[in-house]
């Protein structure tokens, strides 16, 4: 059997299940469309919520991104799975506590405000729309790869198959299906990653394998990788970074990002109590670490495995022919992801780091410039192929990647479609609407965002990882501090927070705008994008902290200028702080 | 103030000291160990690295599991000794 037969089956065999799943537990009523009833048991929760969270970012890009950038990058792997802890301290308990379905309705009520509320649905819709540009990169990429097509060709069909699976389900069939989601997507990113661990250090766990001897050569493997990538012209591996403070306000970014980003919270108004919500956060950072653990040792592996694949008799000898090059690089050159050029016009694949400090170096070995592009976003679909591991294991990849993005965009579609059908429409612009009209409204919603990703998704401003990290930043810089400010404090009124969401979400915008295109159009950048343009060094990819802190700071220098809340109002926030007399997620 | 209103108090308080108690252990795994304490771990060495390297790609991960279960359990167990559980 061909490799496009084996990944069909698998690619087929998963959709089966979730369609399947989807169909069977549909949703009947709004109720269920969006919270599943209140019923959901805490460790199933943090599954569906893993397969929820656990997008195309962190299954198909962020192992590539962190074998491109090693150290530097594990900002991607603390920042995802930090937010979790404020999560489940700050916020989940007390929004299931409160009980309503949605972010706005929480932001709304508690600012007892209209203002409020739809400005917390724009920083929502903002957040989410960026986020599935980022899944529809990815899952373009995953599309492309396995259908063997152009990745904008990928990108279409990634999109009509989200917009059907998002229409099929609400919340309620999203759960069981993200339960059979998770399963599929750790079970294919982890047995390659088995695989190449036990090849490369004979270890069976590759969070082991990581820090342990690379058998070949018996050096420790990062300190055989960094040796490895020197000899070409790149940075140590686990090289230490210059500029700490954007390193730390970028982790910082995804942390509280993650605490922020609607789809996620929305997740813990579905257990029945409010100590399951606290158990819930554990178990979801459980399932989510299981992946997590094993990313750094994919990537660096895969790193490893790419260098000596190009270059078999080690990085100082002479690297492959262009004609002897493995099916996995011809496959990936058909869809546009790897690139080669020969620029020295020796028919061998030079690869390596172009910099000036090379420059010599290369030109005694006769080398013109780095001739192979390799996307980052590829990595990990690919490391089963570079790995020469069998060709179901690839097929398995294929569906895990495609089960990733999927989920998550599903997910992300129902924030976006509860937000504008329930909170826009129903709760300020036509609040008699019928069951029935919310319905058509949430998936008429679905479709115009998909619309707009797909649009977006062909030119994306990043890696899937990246433009994630940039939904993050927004959610950081206006959501998360208004939840935090809401429950933690009686005197933030309705003022102070209008005033703190809209610093925080337009300070953010502009700065990411500024460097990566007015509503990411490309073209439209006032800045290269470049450390030397950025405001002391601080990306646009970090500046959701900064953000953050402009929302706090001027919610309480605006709440305090203004009047105290009413009674009720510190009446609802007190409330919300003790557990007793939790109930269902409440109907109104 | 009643009774209730003055155990609740007590209770918020408690809560408050344990979130910021695992935020201190949250920061300085991350943002101590792994990113700017990482100079000075340099000299600890783990698997062909430092710890810094370890704690920025695994350590960190594995103090963030502890910390939310840690949290979970502290909390459902003060709930109790306040009579707020559900």
């Amino acid at each position: 059997m061909d490799q496009f037969t084996i990944n069909l089956l698998f690619v087929g065999g998963s959709f089966a299940l979730y369609f399947g799943i989807a169909f069977w537990a549909r949703a009947g009523s709004t109720k269920e469309f969006y919270v599943a009833g209140g019923g959901v048991h805490p460790v199933l929760n943090g599954m569906a919520t893993a397969a929820d969270w656990m997008s195309a970012a962190s299954f198909i890009s962020m192992a590539g991104l962190i074998a491109a950038g090693g150290y530097a990058n594990s900002t991607f792997l603390m920042g995802w799975t930090g937010g979790y802890v404020l999560l489940a301290m700050l916020l989940a308990p007390y929004l299931r506590k409160f009980g309503k379905f949605t972010v706005p309705d929480f932001i709304g009520d508690r600012f007892y405000s209209r203002t409020a509320r739809l400005v917390a649905v724009a920083c929502l819709i903002t957040a989410s729309v960026t986020y599935v540009i980022g899944q529809m990169t990815g899952a373009g990429v995953a599309f492309s790869r396995f259908l063997e097509v152009d990745k904008n060709t990928g990108l279409m069909i990634a999109a009509i198959v989200v917009f059907f699976y998002a229409v099929l389900g609400g919340m309620k069939g999203i759960t069981y299906t993200q339960v059979a989601q998770y399963v599929v997507l750790i079970i294919a990113y982890t047995i390659p990653a088995v695989f190449i661990s036990l090849q490369l250090t004979d270890t069976f766990l590759p969070a082991i394998g990581l820090f342990s001897t690379h058998t070949e050569s018996g050096l420790p493997l990062l300190q055989k990788l960094d040796e490895v990538v020197r000899e070409l012209g790149f940075r140590d591996y686990t090289a230490d970074v210059d500029n700490k403070l954007n390193m730390v306000l970028f982790t910082l970014s995804l942390m509280i990002g993650t605490a922020g980003l609607p789809h996620v919270i929305i997740r813990f108004f579905t257990v029945p109590k409010v100590a399951d919500a606290r158990w819930s956060a554990g178990w979801a950072l459980v399932f989510i670490a299981l992946l997590y653990l094993t990313a750094p040792a994919v990537a660096s592996m895969a790193r490893l495995n790419l260098v000596s694949t190009i270059y078999p008799s080690g990085p100082t000898e002479q690297p492959i022919e262009y004609a002897e090059r493995p099916d996995w690089i011809q496959t990936w050159e058909t869809t546009g992801l790897i690139k080669f050029e020969d620029k020295n016009g020796d028919g061998r694949v030079q690869f390596y780091n172009d910099t000036p400090a090379f420059k010599d170096e290369a030109t005694t070995r006769g080398w013109n410039g780095n001739e192979l592009v390799v996307n980052r976003d590829i990595l990990v679909l690919a490391n089963p192929e570079i790995a020469n591991l069998p060709g179901w294991v690839i097929g398995l990849i294929a569906a895990g990647g495609l089960a990733a993005a999927l989920s998550t965009a599903a997910g992300l579609l129902l924030a976006i479609s509860s937000a504008i059908s329930h909170d826009l429409i129903k709760g300020s612009i036509k609040p008699d609407i019928t069951d029935k009209g919310e319905l058509v409204a949430a998936r008429v919603s679905m479709f115009l965002a998909i619309i707009v990703a797909t649009y977006l998704g062909m030119n994306p401003p990043g890696f899937a990882a990246q433009v994630v990290a940039l939904a993050f930043g927004i959610a950081a810089a206006s959501i998360f501090p208004a939840l935090m400010m809401g429950i933690f404090s009686k005197r933030v009124n309705s003022k102070g927070a209008i005033a703190g969401m809209l610093a925080g979400l337009l300070s953010t915008l502009v700065y990411i705008f500024i460097f990566l295109g007015w509503f990411f159009i490309p073209g439209t950048a006032n800045l290269a994008n470049t450390p030397d343009n950025w405001l002391f060094g601080i990306s646009p990819l970090s500046f959701g902290a900064i953000g953050a802190v402009i929302n706090f700071a001027v919610a309480f220098t605006v709440s305090t200028m203004t009047e105290e809340p009413p009674k009720e109002i510190q009446d609802l926030v007190e409330s919300v702080r003790y557990p007793q007399g939790a109930g269902g997620a409440v109907d109104h | 103030m009643s009774d209730h209103s003055i155990n609740a108090e007590k209770y918020w308080q408690a809560n408050l000291r344990l979130i910021l108690g695992s935020l201190v252990v949250w920061a300085l795994a991350s943002y101590g160990c792994a990113i700017l304490l990482r100079p000075l771990l340099s000299g600890i060495h783990v698997g062909g690295t430092d710890l810094g390297f370890w704690f920025a790609q695994q350590g960190s991960i594995l103090v963030f599991i502890a910390l939310t279960f840690h949290y979970a359990w502290r909390m459902n167990k003060l709930d109790e000794e306040f009579g707020l559980q559900e």
